[in-house]
């Protein structure tokens, strides 16, 4: 800015924001206080510095002071930087020439004691009005987005988000760990808070996913890398062997009918194992895409080397492959969806509710199965020991809101206890009990349906269960006592019933990890993928181009499942239309007249950013590799490599102002 | 003809080396003598404190101070150069950074002593006679100078216009920077006169450094042979010529020898044994804890090694806590 | 006053300062997130915000200290977990021999720390926070800014004294 002679003009600004930082920090006393500090010339505080009134006063007082820097203390840069840069832009000045100070997040909201709050934020505002003085204006830079999306998981999140993507004219690549697509709303037989048919809504769907000329639809299928950036990242997906030709199969079934054993006798995991498959099967009758699959764990063939083949040879179409192997695939995409959904918590970890003890101790999923019309016994509601429940008790809150277990709630499971409930009573007619610690039922139509349910006889009695036991009274010890305090009269009771449901919780994947890391992308305390912000990016991760949907990102119903899958298109299609993301210019750069070519920074970039020039002897990086770690910039022995917005001598200035440091100490 | 330009030569805590840098200009020094007029070099000609006292402030044109101020007597000494001289050029790596007698800032002055006028296994010192700073004979006091506690750069003691590195300079630097006294030509305060690149850039043998380090150990080269023709530090020799400047022609390196940084860091650089520091370990390959230091112990004497002469100049400059 | 109050009323004074060098995506994440579910900690620490833990140079460390630090935090992203692959790493091999060179130049073990903090540890940033805080409180001061100075003061003793003793000789 010429009209400021060359002088630097920074204003400051620190915000209230509410009661939020103003009820423990003195602002009127940091601002005092920054008014005082070099080049300071505009030093103010405002009750909301985010809002219009203040980003306008901030774009006032750049015009009529000719500030040529702004620094606003308030809530955590990765809030609203974006915000108060824009606002710098948008009068005219580089938006680079902002700096911004953690006030709230990590100082108001996390100390008690105004005074060294204060203190601290005073530290931290020089430390930034230091620091602004060396902000050189900068460019974003932007990289072209590739249109294609790679979606992980083919639940009812992943499919949504890729048929709505498709439908906008996007290339879109499912990728599904399973023989089907589906995912967990699949196993149900009818949905809360409507009781619709699970089925009838969901393989619509699923054909609708088969049939689209936009998705490629991978199931049987896993990513094994991810490399890139927004815009542009390079994937793997390891096609694994079904042993049966995708383009021949016509799923008739006659291989099935042929396997050499001649009964079903292996877990059939989509059942929970309340039923046997044979080691090649349909997972279930309107599994997407209808391709049989063998199974090498069970198979005789794969275990001993010797079967008679006899799959292989009816399959008139010769779609039998016992040759097959693993294929990958290579793709370029620009965004990805991940929606990997959950897994049910392990009845086994509460030992003494019994499950896998007690065969008439039930997991809610396996019941779900149970009262399927299509399920193993055609939804007629036969116990293990082959007998048929007369009561029945429900308990809430297995391995969730515990602090033995889990802490949180699993948002689903009193209403699909409701739900079971229903089921059962319709099915059986037997007396059901449900045990819960509160009954949670937020939602559109969701307390209504608790209302519907509970006048239809079904028993509600709170009180976290205690234990469960065989019954010494039964003769033929199947009769299970449920014991639990009931907290509304403070009695302990014991409740006989011949069939336990319990209601387990929703935990991330056992992968989840090796998800994340594969994906660069962050967990939250729990394990399930954390996202930007929960509520201005609920669906972003902190790595640009690759969103959340469903219960990866933590346990919800399906329709908000579908809501945020619909958002994470939607978001993934704004980054597409658009074309391009800016990307923060924090890249590095190598001065070439001061690299003595040593070499020593080549080896240490991840991104291969850096090269050698055989012809010039020294090194340089290429920014477009380059993703602004400042690893090299840290290592370079001769201090050749700069980072922007990271150089050192802002980290010099901030170390300065931190501790109040004044250059004449230097003398001595 | 007008009075030839005065020079002054002076050394403090130094081995000496620095003088003979100045020797070592050979027929040069001819050159040196016919045009300016050295008024002050006690370690070769008979000069007085007094001489020195005798000249206006400011008269003499230039004072090339070499060594460390580690005495009272040295702090003295240079302070009257200073008021004396136009410019003062710290001349050497112990005037620049402390050098090798700034490793003593690795020990408290009573261990020092201790160690030299008792402990040391040559002392034959009954009655552990230390020196006295005063001491009365014949009716008249003599004092001898004071040890400080701490060894000191040049420039924490008196303000310094000009470096030239090196433990010792050559020859080739120290000719240039009289011409550019002679000249007149002055560079900006504060500048080191040496080119502001790393050693490597002039290594005969940079071209045989891989650009892929990662080091699986550390080899010392008092127990293992320098192969002479590859790039030392890619053998696993410590090597400072990544962090340090060019300019002595890569002496040691041509000697079969490992670069131990006497020629200071580039300007871009506070501390060049953080710098190189940060650099070896960077690209040290393991990666657990404790097989980082397995490579790491390599190195027995980090301090010693990075720091060998740039300990009094560094950002610490001393052991802290003695 | 006893000289034990004096010393106990200084020490209630003094406020051990922590500069902290936190990676944006894991440590400052979690540092955040501390603020977010009010997790309260000790008032000490001050942070400086880089991308990864893989930019801190040893030179920042050493800066802090001499500048007045009471000690040094370094935060980062778990082994395996940084946001860069491996600068993580790549500071840890610097920690390790920065480390042995910061104790054998005088400085306590506790005033410099290393720790991998994710995003989701919130409550990490409490526990390491308060834990430093302490231990540096046992130990006082580090106060290098004050200790050159009084160090300086040799110089200045001798000016006044060959002061005296140039009148001596007058
Ligand atoms: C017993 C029970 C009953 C429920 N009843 C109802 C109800 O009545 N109404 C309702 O609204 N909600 C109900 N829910 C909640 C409902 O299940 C979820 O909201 C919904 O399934 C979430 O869908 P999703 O796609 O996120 O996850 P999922 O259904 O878990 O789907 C994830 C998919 O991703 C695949 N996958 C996982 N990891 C990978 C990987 N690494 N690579 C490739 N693919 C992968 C999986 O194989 C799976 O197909 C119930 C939940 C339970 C446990
Ligand atoms: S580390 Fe520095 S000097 Fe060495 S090659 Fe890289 S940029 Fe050049
Ligand atoms: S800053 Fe990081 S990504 Fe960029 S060149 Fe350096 S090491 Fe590579
Ligand atoms: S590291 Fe040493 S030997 Fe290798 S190129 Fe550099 S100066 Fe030469
Ligand atoms: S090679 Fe290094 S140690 Fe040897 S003279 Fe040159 S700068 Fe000094
Ligand atoms: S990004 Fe956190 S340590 Fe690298």
């Amino acid at each position: 800015m010429s009209s400021t002679n060359g002088k630097i003009k920074i204003g400051f600004y620190i915000c209230h924001c509410g009661t939020n930082i103003a009820g423990i920090i003195d602002v009127q006393k940091v601002v005092d206080y920054a008014a005082t500090l070099p080049n300071v010339v505009v030093s103010k505080h405002y009750k909301y510095m985010c809002s219009d009134p203040g980003q306008e006063m901030i774009q006032k007082d750049i015009k009529d002071n000719e500030l040529n820097r702004v620094v606003v203390a308030a809530c955590s840069p990765l809030l609203h930087e974006r915000t108060f840069r824009n606002a710098t832009s948008q009068a005219g000045l580089n938006q680079f020439y902002f700096q911004m100070v953690n006030t709230r997040e990590q100082n108001a909201w996390v100390h008690l004691d105004p005074e060294a709050s204060t203190d601290k934020a005073m530290d931290l505002v020089r430390s930034a009005v230091n620091r602004v003085a060396f902000h050189k204006p900068l460019e974003k830079k932007t990289v072209p987005i590739k249109p294609d999306v790679l979606v992980v998981g083919g639940g009812i999140a992943g499919i949504h988000a890729s048929l709505t993507l498709a439908n906008a004219g996007k290339k879109v690549y499912l990728v599904e760990r399973d023989p089907t697509i589906g995912g967990h709303m699949a196993m149900f037989d009818k949905t809360f808070p409507t009781l619709d048919c699970a089925a009838c809504i969901l393989t619509p769907k699923m054909s609708a996913v088969k049939n689209h000329p936009n998705i490629t639809m991978w199931t049987y299928s896993e990513v094994v890398s991810v490399d890139g950036y927004v815009g542009n990242f390079q994937v793997k997906v390891k096609r694994k062997p079904r042993y049966i030709i995708d383009d021949l199969c016509v799923g008739c079934l006659d291989c099935i009918e042929a396997c050499v054993y001649k009964e079903p006798r292996f877990f059939d995991e989509f059942n929970q194992g309340l039923s046997k498959r044979k080691p090649v099967y349909m997972p279930f009758p309107q599994a997407t895409p209808q391709l049989v699959v063998i199974d090498p764990e069970t198979c005789i063939w794969f275990k001993t080397g010797k079967c008679k083949q006899t799959c292989v040879e009816v399959c008139d179409r010769k779609a039998v492959d016992l040759n097959q192997q693993p294929t990958y695939k290579e793709i370029e995409v620009g965004t990805i969806i991940v929606a990997t959904g959950f897994q049910p918590f392990d009845a086994k970890k509460v030992y003494y509710y019994g499950y896998g003890t007690y065969p008439n101790v039930y997991t809610a999923l396996e019941v779900e199965r149970l009262i399927n019309a299509s399920g193993p016994t055609s939804g007629e509601v036969v116990m293990r020991d082959g007998s048929r429940p007369k009561s029945i008790a429900i308990v809430h809150c297995v391995g969730s809101r515990d602090k033995n277990t889990n802490l949180w709630c699993s948002r689903v499971c009193c209403l699909y206890s409701l739900k079971l409930a229903h089921l059962l009573k319709e099915h059986t007619h037997a007396n059901i009990y449900n045990f819960y610690i509160d009954i949670r039922t937020p939602g559109k139509m969701m307390d209504e349906f608790y209302t519907r349910i509970s006048e239809e006889g079904v028993k509600f009695i709170r009180g976290r269960v205690a234990d469960i036991y065989p019954d010494t009274n039964d003769e033929e010890h199947r009769r299970l006592i449920v014991k639990a305090e009931d907290t509304l009269i403070s009695e302990i009771i014991k409740v006989p019933v011949d069939m336990v449901v319990l209601s387990t919780g929703l935990v991330p994947r056992d992968d989840a990890q090796d998800v994340r890391r594969m994906l660069n992308i962050s967990c939250s305390t729990e394990g399930f993928f954390i996202e930007r912000h929960p509520k201005l990016a609920p669906v972003n991760t902190f790595t640009d181009g690759i969103f959340l949907a469903g219960c990866c990102q933590g346990p919800k119903d399906i329709p908000d499942t579908v809501a945020q899958a619909g958002a994470a298109a939607a978001e993934a299609l704004a980054l597409i239309d658009l074309g391009y993301i800016e990307l923060e210019p924090n890249t590095a750069f190598i001065v070439e007249e001061e690299c003595s070519g040593c070499k020593s920074c080549v080896p240490l970039c991840p991104y291969t950013a850096i090269s050698y020039d055989e012809v010039k002897k020294k090194a340089s990086i290429n920014e477009a590799l380059c993703k602004g770690c400042g690893t090299c910039v840290a290592s370079c022995p001769s201090g050749s490599i700069k980072q922007n917005l990271f150089e050192d001598e802002e980290i010099y200035s901030e170390i300065d102002g931190i501790l109040n440091y004044k250059m004449e100490e230097a003398l001595c | 003809m007008p009075d030839k330009p005065k020079l002054a030569f002076y050394w403090c805590a130094s081995c000496g080396g620095c003088e003979e840098s100045v020797v070592d200009l050979a027929e040069d020094i001819l050159f040196v003598v016919d045009n300016v007029d050295i008024i002050f070099w006690p370690v070769a000609m008979d000069f007085k404190k007094s001489d020195v006292e005798k000249y206006a402030d400011g008269e003499i044109v230039a004072s090339l101070i070499n060594g460390a101020i580690r005495t009272s007597e040295q702090q003295e000494m240079v302070q009257l150069l200073r008021r004396k001289s136009k410019v003062v050029i710290a001349h050497g790596a112990c005037a620049q950074y402390g050098g090798i007698p700034g490793l003593a800032n690795e020990f408290q002055k009573e261990e020092i002593l201790k160690w030299v006028y008792e402990e040391s296994p040559s002392i034959i010192n009954e009655e552990k006679v230390r020196p006295q700073l005063k001491y009365k004979v014949n009716g008249s006091e003599v004092f001898l100078p004071e040890l400080w506690n701490v060894v000191r750069p040049l420039d924490k003691v008196i303000d310094v216009d000009y470096y030239i590195p090196g433990c010792p300079p050559s020859p080739k630097l120290l000719k240039e920077a009289v011409l550019v006294l002679l000249s007149g030509n002055l560079p900006p305060k504060g500048t080191v006169l040496a080119p502001d690149i790393a050693l490597c850039d002039e290594c005969p043998r940079k071209d045989t450094k891989p650009t892929d380090l990662a080091f699986t150990e550390f080899l010392r080269p008092n127990l293992h042979i320098i192969d002479p023709e590859k790039c030392i530090l890619s053998q696993g020799f410590v090597c400072m010529g990544p962090a340090t400047r060019s300019g002595c022609g890569a002496l040691c390196v041509n000697g079969n020898m490992p670069c131990t940084g006497c020629y200071g860091p580039t300007s871009r650089v506070k501390d060049q044994g953080a710098k190189i520091l940060s650099s070896i370990a960077s690209n040290v390959s393991a990666k657990t804890e404790k097989e980082i230091d397995a490579v790491l112990n390599g190195i027995p004497d980090p301090v010693g090694t990075f720091y060998r002469y740039s300990l009094a100049g560094s950002i610490l400059r001393k052991k802290v806590n003695i | 006053m006893l000289k034990i109050e004096i010393e106990e009323a200084a020490s209630k004074q003094w406020q051990p300062k922590i500069v902290a060098f936190f990676c944006n995506w894991c440590t400052y994440t979690a540092a955040d997130l501390a603020g977010v579910s009010r997790i309260k900690h000790a008032p000490n620490i001050r942070v400086i915000r880089v991308m990864c833990s893989g930019r801190v140079d040893p030179q920042f460390i050493l800066d802090s200290f001499a500048k007045g630090a009471d000690g040094v935090l370094i935060g980062g992203c778990h082994p395996g977990d940084c946001h860069y692959q491996e600068g993580n790493y790549k500071f840890l091999r610097r920690f390790q021999m920065l480390r042995r060179v910061v104790d054998s130049l005088g400085i306590e073990k506790d005033r410099l720390r290393l720790e991998w903090i994710s995003a989701s540890e919130g409550d990490k940033v409490r526990i390491v926070v308060n834990d430093m805080v302490a231990k540096i409180k046992a130990l006082g001061p580090l106060g290098l800014p004050v200790k050159y100075k009084e160090w300086a003061n040799e110089m200045n003793v001798l000016e006044s004294e060959i002061a005296g003793k140039e009148e001596v000789y007058a």
